[in-house]
């Protein structure tokens, strides 16, 4: 029943026309058409002017709009691809126009907080999953839409880009939205698996952004591939306890979403995150960093996060916490590594 | 004493339907023939394909055969027809004349087979409601309640026959009532009530019918039914039965679509979702996914058979919890529950009640002060959206939806199971937060909360079952402290209600103390052994801590232990 469903030609919509959102709508487009929202008029006329975006040539079955409702109406598929800290305000836009029969699946790895009245994300010391969601969860609060999925795995842009061979992993509770994921992304140099635990599976997607910092840190440093395997490792068990108190459960860390993509970020000097782990080692400061660059490093905010919810839930996460103290206090990498190596705990897995 | 419910506005409902053969549960029973073919003949092919091949039936058939002499030789009851040896062992005998057969014989035979047992399950499944028998029923509830109520409590000669109380005195039915009239003719309503006692289905028949609405099906215990006076209630109320010793996939598949049958054709029904009894106290937090997904079934294919853009007979789903400050069986109940959180054994069902203990109940919770309230909650759609008077869903931002949006892919209505698991656990959990959230908290809710939670608190090593084993002379509480506890609880309790988490009675306002007197006269009132009493020195005991840790689950689930 699915498949004949596929049959009709309506065109897919990508919200957001950032790095990931071009190279999945461009992965989208050799399948079908595609109708890509942009906020700013300016990219949409770059786009239509000169066919390029972000440093990508975009497809031309891609074409790029400037009206929600219309990426609403047209498509019965959406990929909503944007920063998790406007995720939610996009939703309330898109939320009047979307209908039961829509399917949602995210590529954005973040979380969204509410903060009570008059409390900041720094000023708040500790927090609950009352008030940290998933993109999944957002969208269904903020909307009627109920087939939600999300896309998560080693997915850098740039090799996507380039065609190199990679995976990625469609979550979702129904199956019906993992078959149509697949079908739409799929192809030759780009293999689709599918999960069942959508919060497991984005929660391992924004979890492993702390570690990514960790190894880019490391590698600052100048250590070599030992001292990388002793933090992926580690990194993973800390990743299991912290998704398991927020909700997911063990074994989609263990998947392509998660140690793919663990592996793949913390060797990767493509990454944001990385680059970020890399410049505080070299001993600039957080705010140096950040003025810098234009980028979003999600990792910045789920380190703070994370370490809040450490606190709520009592998690021993030593990772989440001295980076923590590194980017927010004063501590220096140096300082970080010394203290995270006599860490008293040496039970290897006790997890599974 | 007894301090009095704020005098509610518990009025008498006109019915919504005059005439009792306009009432879809006569339909049903009028076509009852009919109605057991079709649901024998979707039974059949159902069952078809989930065993495809001759070879799968005949096993699923010989399962099904010894599962039914085991029944038999080990727990008959007294409501099982007599000829079901017979039938069982002509339905072996030809099973057994099959072997050997070419395979075109057995195919047809097998399926000729399967075609009689569940034409004969539907049978026993069906209901037989009965026009004159519900009115008959009805009268004799109501005169019999008056008499009690009137002699007991009106003390002057004569009073036996004078009409002072009603039931509606002493059974408060709050929340969204005209709502749920209102919904009862728009679409078909499925009533989803907490369940705490077996009285609940006499309970919420007496509810259903004080609304003015038609008579309900549902489908109670078969054990039930060994009760004489509850078989006779049940029967003329529209109940269908429910055989939980009948685990075979023939049986299960005959009552699934029977109840979704029943649903398309408009019978507005009731159900327990959790299952049985709560074994704990607790409200139901797990419930049973079966009949919650034949209402979502049900719904779809209403959309199927329907063409887009007509009307479409809609199905509300709508919660009500029952809430009391005594339940009959709570010792046994909470035994059970304590028994297999101990140590996995294997729990029997098992009906201590017979019709006398019951009769006794009645005469006490008539002649003495204790009242049961029965909350409303508001309307839902099959996807737990809620809706509006007259059956619109609503989102969270009260814009429309169209619940067939939800089974649409690429434009059409499809039958997607997978899916529809998925929104039958959606449903669920959206029925166990309405719960929560209609539910009464009482006074005697609240004394054993606190009384429970603080000894809990003074021996914080212990768990459950040492501290249920606190010895005598540490259960007692000062008089002060508890009521001090009880009061920042309460104000708690105010607090969830204005956001709108739970509810509260009347009587849980005013003096603490008053408030306090009330809970301690009415927790468990009718058990030998009181859960919470004063003693002489004007603290606070109990002489039975199992039930009180029962009465206290009541309030579980809203986080109110921090302010103990």
């Amino acid at each position: 029943m699915i498949s004949k469903s596929l049959s009709d030609d309506k065109p897919v919509g990508v919200i957001g026309a950032g790095n990931f959102g071009s190279v999945v709508a461009n992965l989208l487009a050799q399948n079908r058409k595609v109708l890509l929202y942009a906020r700013d008029e300016k990219v949409i006329k770059r786009i239509l002017d000169t066919r390029e975006n972000r440093g990508h040539i975009i497809h031309g079955n891609i074409e790029p709009t400037n009206d929600l409702a219309d990426v609403a109406r047209k498509c019965n598929v959406i990929f909503p691809i944007v920063p998790s800290e406007h995720f939610r305000s996009m939703m309330r836009q898109l939320s009047a126009h979307l209908h039961p029969y829509h399917i949602l699946i995210h590529g954005t790895k973040g979380f969204d907080v509410t903060l009570p009245a008059g409390q900041s994300l720094e000023s708040i010391t500790k927090l609950n999953r009352g008030q940290v969601k998933t993109m999944s969860e957002v969208i269904m609060e903020e909307s009627v839409a109920v087939r939600v999925g999300c896309l998560a795995g080693p997915n850098l842009s740039k090799e996507l880009a380039a065609g190199q061979p990679a995976a990625t992993v469609i979550a979702s509770h129904f199956n019906e939205v993992i078959t149509i994921g697949k079908k739409l992304l799929k192809n030759e140099q780009f293999q689709v698996y599918g999960n069942n635990d959508v919060v497991g599976v984005e929660l391992a997607g924004v979890l492993k952004n702390i570690i990514a910092i960790a190894a880019g840190a490391l590698s600052g440093l100048g250590y070599g591939e030992n001292a990388k395997g002793l933090l992926v490792s580690r990194g993973m068990v800390e990743m299991v306890y912290l998704g398991r108190a927020l909700g997911g459960n063990t074994k989609a860390f263990l998947g392509v979403a998660g140690v793919g993509d663990l592996v793949t970020t913390c060797n990767s000097s493509l990454s944001r995150n990385f680059t970020i782990g890399l410049r505080l080692a070299k001993g600039e400061t957080l705010k140096e960093i950040l003025e810098s660059t234009d980028e979003i490093a999600e990792g910045i905010n789920t380190v703070r996060i994370a370490k809040k919810c450490a606190d709520y839930y009592k998690v021993r996460s030593p990772i989440t916490n001295t980076l923590y103290q590194v980017l927010f206090e004063d501590l220096t990498v140096k300082q970080a590594l010394r203290y995270l190596m006599r860490y008293p705990l040496n039970v290897d897995i006790d997890f599974l | 004493m007894e301090v009095v419910e704020k005098k509610n506005k518990n009025k008498k409902y006109k019915p919504i339907l005059e005439d009792i053969p306009d009432w879809p549960v006569y339909q049903l029973s009028k076509n009852r023939k009919e109605f057991i073919e079709e649901v024998a003949q979707k039974s059949l092919s159902r069952i078809k394909e989930l065993r495809p091949t001759p070879k799968q039936i005949i096993d699923e058939l010989e399962t099904t055969v010894y599962r039914e002499q085991q029944r038999m030789k080990r727990n008959r009851w007294r409501v099982d027809p007599v000829d079901e040896p017979k039938f069982w062992g002509s339905i072996k005998d030809e099973l057994v004349g099959l072997t050997g057969k070419p395979p075109e014989e057995t195919q047809s035979k097998a399926e000729e087979l399967l075609h009689r047992i569940v034409w004969r399950y539907a049978n026993e499944i069906a209901g037989n409601f009965n026009a004159s028998s519900y009115k008959v029923t009805r009268e004799i509830v109501k005169f019999w309640f008056a008499r009690l109520l009137n002699g007991a409590r009106v003390k002057k000669f004569g009073a036996f026959f004078r009409n002072r109380y009603s039931l509606r005195d002493k059974i408060h039915i709050v929340g969204k009532v005209k709502h749920i009239r209102h919904l009862a003719t728009k679409g078909t309503v499925i009533m989803v009530p907490t369940h705490f006692s077996n009285l609940d289905s006499i309970l919420i028949g007496w509810v259903i019918h004080s609304l003015g609405l038609p008579a309900f099906i549902y489908g109670a215990g078969l054990n039930l039914f060994n009760i004489k006076i509850f078989a006779y209630f049940m029967n003329s109320l529209g109940a269908y039965k429910v055989d939980r010793r009948k685990k075979n996939l023939p049986y299960l598949e005959t009552l699934k679509l029977y109840s979704t049958m029943a649903i398309q054709k408009g019978a507005h029904s009731l159900f327990f979702p959790g299952g049985t009894r709560s074994r704990s106290g607790m409200i139901e937090k797990q419930l049973k996914l079966g009949l919650l997904n034949s209402t979502i079934e049900a719904q779809r294919n209403l959309y199927i058979d329907t063409p887009a853009a007509t009307d479409v007979r809609k199905i509300f789903i709508v919660p009500v919890t029952l809430n009391y400050h005594f339940v009959l069986e709570a010792p046994d109940l909470i035994d059970d529950y304590l028994s297999v959180k101990g140590q996995d054994r294997y729990l029997p069902e098992q009906d201590k009640y017979g019709s006398w203990q019951l009769i006794q109940f009645l005469f006490k919770f008539f002649t003495k002060g204790s009242n049961i309230s029965v909350s409303i909650g508001r309307g839902l759609d099959v996807l737990g959206n809620y809706v509006d008077d007259d059956g619109n869903s609503l989102d969270a931002q009260g814009r429309i939806i169209d619940t067939r949006d939800y089974f649409i892919s690429s434009g059409q209505v499809t039958v997607d199971k997978q899916r529809e698991d998925e929104y039958t656990r959606m449903l669920s959990q959206r029925i166990v937060s309405e719960y929560h959230r209609i539910n009464r908290v009482f006074a005697s809710h609240l004394v054993a909360f606190v009384a429970f939670e603080m000894w809990q608190k003074k021996h914080p090593k212990l768990d459950l079952f040492g501290l249920l084993r606190l010895p005598e002379e540490d259960q007692v509480l000062e008089y002060e402290e508890f009521r001090e506890t009880c009061k920042r609880v309460r104000k708690q309790i105010y607090r969830l209600k204005d956001d709108d988490k739970v509810y509260y009675a009347t009587h849980l306002k005013g003096k603490i103390d008053l408030v306090i007197r009330h809970g301690l006269d009415n927790v468990g009132i009718f058990h030998l052994k009181r859960p919470l009493l004063i003693n002489k020195e004007g603290n606070i005991i109990t002489r039975d801590f199992n039930t009180l840790y029962y009465y206290h689950n009541r309030l579980v689930g809203y986080d109110l232990e921090k302010f103990i």
